[in-house]
């Protein structure tokens, strides 16, 4: 909690959307400032998660439309283009050693969902 | 400096001798020279009957046979060596090319055998061994169909060749009639009884067979042929195939004054050496010890001696086993070892099932404890586990091993793999033993059919020995997992009865009951599919949406932008002025681009996420419906123009096809199903191509089913003919059941049928025949999906809670994607490719 708390004083916070516009087990596209786009994740167990939404190996902005799934505890999204999977929490690519999307903080305050944005 | 090679003769034995040559040469002795009397490379004769499937020369090429980049072979085509100097070393050809040789080989093959009978040389005669035999054929066969309408052919000779010629006849659309002298179908083969029922089983295929009788005389009567034969019949056909046997091309080698044996072919000994020096025979031509071979696996290994000869290491011809299964028309026939019961002392033991048109022969020593040979007609699957058991003890009673499957050996009868030793081959294309395939599940970790056929190469020729690979693993203890992924330790087959019957309609119960973790995206979508089967509702409704591969989750198709296609179903390809109109109109207003698919109907591109509904609701208002081409579901049933326009149409294909295509539209499945109806035998909707493909007759229709295109194109079987309507729709609901149900999680029905214990016969008994008694169940099923068909399309725009979803951003529902740009080609826009993104690396 601390860590995030430290963090939070560097970024400023989106507000995207209300925790009922989330699709429970699956993705919804977010625009951020400067025309990023955040995919945000609601997982089935309510946790609430945000990657960059571009697929780094086709460039096109569809990770929100991915299937969620878990791996031996790990928490993924997989592509919808070439099914690549991502983790959840880190934007680590499960099938590609090295490679990552950027991660964005996640927090939700009332019944907002807040991304946080460097 | 290297030594010069030459062979002459570019067929298959003559390619593989080059081949082993090369592989084994590593210090580079020989420069080989191949001198070729036909136009193109060696290719795959053994296969030729399979050119009447696409014509296309290409499906006959073997690997490598132009030697494209190996500088140490010359392939010289179309220029015959006519004369062989053994003194001077040197033989010519018939450009008057003079090529000096070190070594020589005669690969020269062999060549049908026309019977002296008048008119044998009439127009319209054919023989059958080239490429250019069959496209020759193929003319004259096409010309009759047109002056004739159903056209007749007939064939001299009912040995393995001749019924292939046949076949090939019937493919052509004409009906054919097999004349053999011998009083029984393949006489070599096969002995009494399993040619009675040979002949029952091919007559019942529109094949006139006359056994007993020679041809005693053709002649040219207007554009037809009148073939007298000896028994006083008279045939009246547009042309005569002759296939009554081969002869080998020894030429060459009389004329160069080499031995040749007695009944022809280069006289050779157990090295293949001829008798001059440093001349050599492989193949069909070759009589090796005095005796000719006329199959291909022989001659593979003369050319393997020879090649290991030129090489300075020992080898000799090993003889060869002349055991033999195959399909003809259809009909399974094997033979192996001493078939004919020729032994001293042997004993015949017979099981002739007339009903289930089946015979089968085991011929054992006197004592009944080791097997000699046997014959299968009708059902040959035991071929794999007896022909290896040749000269050894039986691991039973003869009689209780032929007794019908059933018991508990699903290998059928009483072999099981088990029994064989470890030294009986398995693969015979390959020649691989029990012992090597079972040594490399030990001792090299192989744990799958895969594994096994890139580790061993068993299984990698015709592929006859796959299901016996399977059983090997199961008897090393390996066991083939089956399961889904690792959340759910199930079949897909398993997944979809559970489901059935437990009548669970959400993914969370399932995997909560039968699985674990929270899934993935090989489960949910397997599962999505199976409850869309099943009828659970509309493919979005509640957890179901979040299932879904993007595809089925947009109905639409994503592209490499991240924009969607949009296809709607123009079922059969028949589409009014009218509907086209919308369909531009639409394109217009979105600036779709837009193509004809393959799949006869028309694509529209570049759709964003917020626009589909859009496009939908005017799709819809005008009338129609989802294509699916997104789904792994039914997608289209072409049709040819058919009986209503063209004129050799037979019956109304476009209203089958509409027909079909509305009765199974939306149906889920393991992997997406296409269909094609033909008006007639010309096949212009690529059936054969498809999953099944319906080709009109004279009397009824015509069902294949298992055809691919794709990476492992099949032309699919004949599963039933000349049915009417009402059986035909019946038998396409159960097919289509069946395999909904039982296959494997994208797996098509090619691979499904192949996979199938007892392949297309099973899959007839339990569809036609009803033999697992499930029949009233499969056409209840298919009863309930027709009637519950709705338009997922329609369904989203009708829910405001679906639409939602079709946003953008969801906090900027009608901004445009800004990744998503577009440019112009070929006055179309096209999707700007994305610059490879930098992918982010740590
Ligand atoms: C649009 C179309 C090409 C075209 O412009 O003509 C097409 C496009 C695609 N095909 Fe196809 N196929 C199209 C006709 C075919 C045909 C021809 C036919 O249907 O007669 C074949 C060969 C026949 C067959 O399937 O056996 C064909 C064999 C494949 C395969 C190989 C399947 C296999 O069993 O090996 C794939 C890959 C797969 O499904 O795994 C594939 C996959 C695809 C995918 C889905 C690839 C992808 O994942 O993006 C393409 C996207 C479809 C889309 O709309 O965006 N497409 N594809 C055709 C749509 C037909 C339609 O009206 O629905
Ligand atoms: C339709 C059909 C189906 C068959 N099915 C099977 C099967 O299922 N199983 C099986 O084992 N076998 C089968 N066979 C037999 C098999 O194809 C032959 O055994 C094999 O092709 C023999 O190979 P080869 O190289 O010895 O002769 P060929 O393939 O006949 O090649 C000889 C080549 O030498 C050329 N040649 C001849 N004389 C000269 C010359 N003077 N100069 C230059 N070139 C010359 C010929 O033009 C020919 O290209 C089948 C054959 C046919 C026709
Ligand atoms: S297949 Fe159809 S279009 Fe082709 S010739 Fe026959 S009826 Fe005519
Ligand atoms: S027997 Fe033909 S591949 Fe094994």
């Amino acid at each position: 909690m601390t860590a995030v708390a430290e963090h939070a004083a560097r970024r400023s916070w989106v507000p995207v959307c209300a925790v009922s516009d989330l699709v429970t087990g699956g993705g919804v596209a977010a625009l951020l400032p400067d025309d990023a786009q955040a995919a945000v994740f609601r997982t089935v167990a309510g946790e609430v998660f945000a990657l960059s939404n571009v697929d780094p190996f086709c460039g096109a902005a569809v990770l929100s439309r991915g299937i969620l799934g878990d791996t031996g505890g790990v928490e993924f999204v997989a592509s919808p283009m070439l099914k690549q999977r991502f983790d959840l929490r880190t934007g680590e690519c499960l099938d590609a050693e090295g490679v990552r999307v950027p991660a964005y903080p996640v927090r939700v305050v009332g019944d907002v969902v807040q991304v946080g944005v460097p | 400096m290297s030594r010069t090679l030459v062979v002459v003769g570019h067929g298959m034995v003559g390619h593989r001798l080059v081949e082993a040559v090369r592989a084994e040469d590593t210090g580079g002795t020989w420069r080989v020279v191949v001198l070729a009397e036909e136009a193109r490379p060696a290719y795959d004769r053994v296969a030729l009957s399979s050119y009447v499937d696409s014509w296309d020369a290409a499906s006959l090429v073997l690997p490598n046979a132009d030697y494209v980049g190996d500088d140490a072979v010359e392939l010289r085509l179309g220029d015959p060596v006519t004369a062989v100097d053994t003194d001077r070393k040197v033989v010519t050809t018939a450009s008057g090319h003079r090529q000096p040789y070190d070594a020589l080989v005669l690969a020269t093959g062999s060549r049908p055998f026309v019977p002296p009978v008048p008119g044998h040389d009439l127009p319209g005669c054919f023989v059958y061994r080239t490429i250019e035999d069959l496209d020759g054929i193929r003319a004259a066969a096409e010309h009759a169909a047109a002056v004739r309408g159903r056209a007749a052919g007939m064939v001299v000779g009912g040995g393995l060749l001749g019924l292939e010629a046949a076949k090939a006849l019937r493919d052509l659309g004409l009906s054919p009639h097999v004349v053999e002298l011998a009083p029984r179908l393949l006489p070599l083969q096969v002995d009494e009884g399993g040619g009675s029922l040979l002949r029952r089983l091919v007559s019942a295929l529109d094949v006139t067979v006359h056994t007993g009788t020679g041809t005693e005389r053709i002649d040219r009567d207007g554009e037809r042929l009148l073939a007298r034969l000896g028994n006083g019949t008279e045939l009246d056909v547009d042309l005569v195939v002759f296939s009554a046997g081969v002869r080998p091309r020894d030429e060459l080698a009389r004329a160069a004054g080499l031995a040749v044996a007695e009944r022809g072919g280069v006289l050779v000994d157990d090295a293949c050496r001829a008798s001059a020096p440093d001349v050599y025979a492989v193949g069909e031509c070759a009589a090796v010890e005095g005796r000719c071979y006329g199959l291909i696996a022989p001659g593979y290994a003369m050319a393997e001696v020879v090649a290991a000869r030129l090489l300075d290491r020992p080898a000799t011809f090993p003889g060869a086993d002349m055991s033999t299964k195959l399909k003809l028309l259809g009909v399974d026939v094997a033979s192996f070892g001493d078939a004919h019961g020729t032994t001293e002392g042997a004993l015949e033991v017979v099981v002739n099932d007339a009903v289930a048109g089946t015979y089968k022969k085991l011929v054992v020593s006197d004592n009944a404890r080791t097997l000699l040979g046997g014959v299968l007609v009708g059902d040959a699957s035991d071929y794999n586990l007896l022909r290896p058991l040749v000269g050894r003890t039986l691991p039973g009673e003869p009689g209780a091993i032929l007794a019908p499957a059933g018991g508990a050996d699903s290998a059928g009868g009483g072999v099981g793999v088990e029994a064989l030793p470890d030294d009986a081959q398995i693969c015979s294309c390959n020649a691989v033993t029990k012992g090597a395939i079972t040594g490399a599940v030990r001792d090299e970790g192989c744990d799958s059919v895969p594994a096994l056929k890139s580790c061993t190469g068993a299984g990698t020729g015709c592929g006859s020995c796959v299901p016996m690979l399977g059983k090997l693993l199961d008897l090393c203890g390996v066991e083939q997992s089956t399961a889904v992924c690792e959340h759910f330790p199930r079949s897909r087959a398993e997944l979809f009865e559970i489901v059935r019957a437990t009548r669970i309609s959400t993914f969370s119960e399932l995997i909560a009951r039968y699985g674990s973790g929270s899934g993935c995206a090989v489960c949910k979508p397997a599962v999505a599919s199976i409850l869309a089967t099943l009828g659970n509702g509309h493919i979005l409704d509640g957890e179901q949406a979040t299932l879904q591969d993007t595809n089925d989750r947009f109905l639409a198709n994503l592209q490499r932008n991240g924009t969607y296609s949009v296809v709607p179903r123009i079922p059969g390809g028949e589409i009014t002025p009218d509907k086209l109109m919308v369909i531009a109109q639409v394109a217009k207003d979105f600036g779709l681009y837009t193509k004809i698919t393959g799949g006869q109907r028309i694509d529209l591109f570049g759709a964003t996420v917020d626009q589909l509904p859009r496009i939908w609701r005017r799709l819809v208002d005008a009338g129609m419906e989802s294509g699916h081409a997104y789904g792994k579901a039914l997608r289209t049933v072409k049709s040819c123009v058919g009986s209503t326009w063209c004129r050799y149409g037979v019956q109304d294909s476009v209203g089958l096809a509409i027909e079909l295509e509305l009765r199974y539209r939306g149906l889920r499945s393991p992997h997406k199903i296409k269909a094609g109806v033909s008006g007639c035998a010309r096949e212009c909707a690529e059936a054969r191509g498809k999953d099944f493909g319906v080709i009109a007759t004279e009397k009824g229709w015509n069902l294949y089913v298992g055809g691919n295109g794709g990476a492992m194109p099949r032309h699919a079987q004949l599963l039933v003919s000349d049915v009417d309507k009402e059986t035909l729709v019946r038998t396409i609901d159960r097919f289509l059941m069946f395999y909904v149900r039982t296959a494997d999680r994208l797996q098509r029905t090619a691979p499904w049928i192949e996979e199938l214990d007892g392949g297309l016969d099973h899959l007839r008994a339990v569809i036609v025949d009803d033999s697992l008694g499930i029949c009233a169940d499969l056409d209840e099923a298919m009863a309930r999906h027709v009637a519950g068909y709705t338009d997922e399309w329609r369904g989203v725009l009708e829910d405001p809670d679906k639409l939602t979803r079709f946003a953008s951003f969801v906090n900027a529902p009608g901004t445009p994607d800004p990744t998503i740009s577009f440019r112009v080609e070929r006055e179309q826009k096209v999707p700007v490719t994305l610059g490879m993104p930098e992918v982010v690396r740590r």
